[in-house]
């Protein structure tokens, strides 16, 4: 981390935008593409101001086409440029998956590191803001499985700044997976000028001796709701792993080792996704320091709903309490 | 099959003035109405010892897979003439996007025979392209390549570098596909020095041209996208140079009303079978397949150099003796490659991921209780 001394309070969205106006001011061979990131800013604001200060050359409107979009932007990341492609919702994402776990992932790999892909993906994810349908995914688990690209989240302002940051410098290609539910509702401390967050160390966001609770993303936000609810008689500690892909094993592990008692928190649906894959890690790391089974609080194995019955697919709270205190009777 | 369309009927191979673009008439003559590129005679020579090799090279990989010592192999016979024609419009600057039947393309471009060789035999050495050749390794899934064609264009183009160009090949299968669509309109968008090569061989494996799109011809697509699409014969070497040198040219250096890239459809046809997996007798006519042999390229080539005197039969052994010492030693070098373990865990990041090294450690853990024949799947 860098020892920048100066700080603003900053919303998680504007962490983006500064990264992406420090990144493209350090290095010109940075630049943006996407759908409406140049004059309009993103629908969500995130390129707000590049377009102006950057220009048109490196802020840039592509026609509608995930896959052109990533495939034109992998082209560029092997021709020496350091593209960050933005997918305006990730549920828009599939067209280009095909590029991504067919070539970004692979062009090092198979040309035996003749040619690279220093690539960046952006995309808005999860749900929790009465979105249309296909505007709520959470598939963090689908790139995650892909070797050969890092998948990072960030739940602070600080940490999407320097995580983005770390993916532009990044020499690979990196999925940055945005949680869009918390893009604006609160500020937090950013640093100013270059700052970055290094990929693959999880952050321990509140330490606690009873049991840990690990999650990403807009989940670390019930998850210390319920940890604060919980206080005096467990004391939980909360581990926002930040980094699906590398996974910070480390930490999680001497997490499990110091509380005994794991609970997985994500707003996926359960099966299949990226909290079996804590659940065997954790297993094979820590299982003799396990208390009680790891508990799963998850979404729920159906499609994420439209908005009047969402609060009942997201976790929130009380379900993490829930699982906190069953993991506590065993 | 009786009840689809002649894949030839479009395609009046015995008018010179149909509308496909051509040079040399099927007996190698030139037509009264074309002119022979301005290559020298040695450049022509070189083209015709380039594509007999090619030829040659399809010979012995379809025999090589049929004795077990290669994996499933594409060929190229019928394709040869203009993917070395291809190949030679291109300054060695520009950068090359080819399919996974290219092997022609890719060595004219700068890829020796060995290189071609490897990734047959498993190794992903061949694919490891020296500094100074510009060929991506080989696309294998469909139409990926335009789209990253067309972004490497305009990054070289965004970087200064404005005299280089890439040229990217695909199948008439492509076409169909969203990501030829997006590459071709992201390129007219962006304006990118980018040249699309479409090698329409009228079979997709066993599906015909025509139920890949109910258009006329795949150049006339070019229109949907504002650039210029040009249809070509494919069957004949001069023609492809001719064209595919004229759209690198504009590509690099075009006039005030041109854009860059070209979409070019190179009409020919795949006489043997989609890979050596393939069955081509289980789809298609035969007799559709004899005709095109009239057209051969190789026949037409060798003929056009020897009736204005470039060509003689000595110097035709000499080209046939090089190329069989070529083929047998770069097959033997391939054949002596051995593949290293320790290649499961290079070049996947530029940091090897953590997880990968602990599970190669715990194979080689295996390897060493076991020895190597445990791990022997055949």
């Amino acid at each position: 981390m860098s020892s920048a001394v100066t700080t603003q309070e900053l919303t998680l969205v504007e962490g983006v935008r500064d990264a992406l106006a420090v990144e493209m001011g350090r290095d010109e061979r940075v630049m943006v593409l996407g759908e409406d990131v140049g004059e309009n800013g993103g629908v969500f604001r995130a390129t707000e101001g590049l377009y102006e200060e950057f220009g048109e050359e490196r802020v840039v409107d592509t026609p509608l086409a995930e896959s052109g979009i990533v495939g034109s932007a992998i082209g560029l990341a092997m021709s020496g440029m350091r593209p960050v492609a933005e997918m305006q919702f990730s549920g828009f994402s599939y067209p280009a998956f095909d590029q991504l776990v067919s070539h970004a992932s692979r062009i090092r790999y198979r040309s035996k590191g003749q040619y690279t892909c220093p690539l960046v993906v952006r995309m808005p994810y999860g749900a929790g803001i009465h979105a249309p349908e296909h505007h709520s995914e959470s598939k963090e688990a689908f790139f995650a499985h892909e070797p050969g690209l890092d998948v990072v989240i960030p739940s602070t302002p600080a940490d999407a700044k320097g995580l983005l940051s770390s993916a532009i410098r990044d020499p690979d290609p990196v999925i940055v997976m945005e949680p869009k539910r918390i893009y604006r509702s609160f500020r937090g401390p950013v640093p100013d000028g270059e700052y970055t967050v290094p990929i693959g160390e999880a952050n321990v966001r509140r330490e606690g001796a009873d049991v840990s609770v690990f999650t990403w993303g807009a989940m670390c936000e019930p998850a210390l709701g319920a940890a604060e609810e919980l206080a005096g008689d467990v004391e939980v500690e909360v581990v926002d792993l930040r980094s699906l892909s590398p996974l910070d094993v480390e930490t999680v592990t001497e997490s499990v080792k110091k509380t005994g008692r794991a609970v997985v928190v994500h707003e996926a649906p359960m099966s299949g996704g990226f909290g079996g894959e804590l659940a065997a890690t954790i297993q094979e790391e820590a299982l003799f320091y396990l208390e009680a089974p790891i508990e799963r609080v998850t979404g729920l194995d159906t499609h994420v709903p439209l908005h009047a019955l969402e609060d009942f697919y997201l976790p929130n709270a009380a379900r993490i309490v829930d699982a906190v205190e069953s993991t506590m009777r065993v | 099959m009786s009840s689809l369309p002649d894949p030839l009927a479009s395609i009046d191979h015995d008018r010179p003035d149909s509308d496909v673009y051509r040079v040399l008439d099927r007996d190698g003559s030139v037509l009264p109405s074309a002119s022979v590129p301005d290559l020298t005679d040695d450049e022509l020579r070189s083209m015709y010892e380039d594509v007999r090799l090619a030829r040659r090279f399809d010979e012995r990989m379809i025999s090589l897979q049929r004795q077990g010592r290669i994996s499933t192999y594409a060929p190229m016979t019928g394709q040869e003439g203009a993917q070395v024609a291809s190949g030679y419009a291109l300054d060695g600057d520009d950068w090359v996007f080819p399919t996974y039947r290219e092997h022609a393309l890719k060595y004219v471009h700068g890829m020796d025979l060995t290189a071609l060789l490897l990734p047959l035999r498993g190794h992903r050495d061949g694919y490891a392209i020296p500094d100074d050749v510009n060929v991506l390794p080989e696309y294998i899934p469909i139409a990926t390549q335009l789209p990253q064609a067309m972004g490497f264009a305009w990054g070289k183009e965004l970087q200064g570098e404005t005299d280089t160009v890439a040229m990217c090949h695909f199948g008439d299968g492509a076409t169909s596909e969203g990501d030829f669509h997006e590459g071709m309109n992201f390129a007219g968008v962006f304006d990118a020095p980018v040249v699309f090569v479409c090698n329409n061989n009228q079979w997709a494996i066993s599906v015909p041209r025509e139920r890949q799109t109910a258009s006329e011809t795949i150049a006339q697509k070019a229109d949907a996208y504002g650039i210029d699409g040009v249809r070509v014969d494919g069957t004949d070497p001069l023609a492809v140079y001719q064209v595919a040198r004229e759209a690198v040219l504009k590509a690099k250096c075009p006039s005030a009303d041109e854009l860059r890239p070209s979409l070019l459809e190179v009409v020919l046809y795949r006489f043997g079978a989609h890979t050596t997996a393939d069955d081509p007798s289980q789809y298609r006519d035969e007799e559709e397949a004899e005709r095109w042999r009239r057209w051969d390229p190789v026949n037409r080539l060798e003929r056009f150099l020897y009736e204005t005197g470039r060509l003689d039969s000595e110097t035709q052994s000499a080209i046939e003796d090089r190329v069989e010492e070529q083929l047998s030693a770069a097959i033997e070098e391939a054949e002596a490659a051995e593949a290293d373990v320790s290649e499961l865990a290079e070049h996947l990041r530029e940091e090897p991921p953590e997880r990968l090294e602990a599970q190669l450690a715990e194979l080689e853990s295996i390897r060493e209780r076991y020895g190597e024949e445990a791990f022997r799947h055949s």
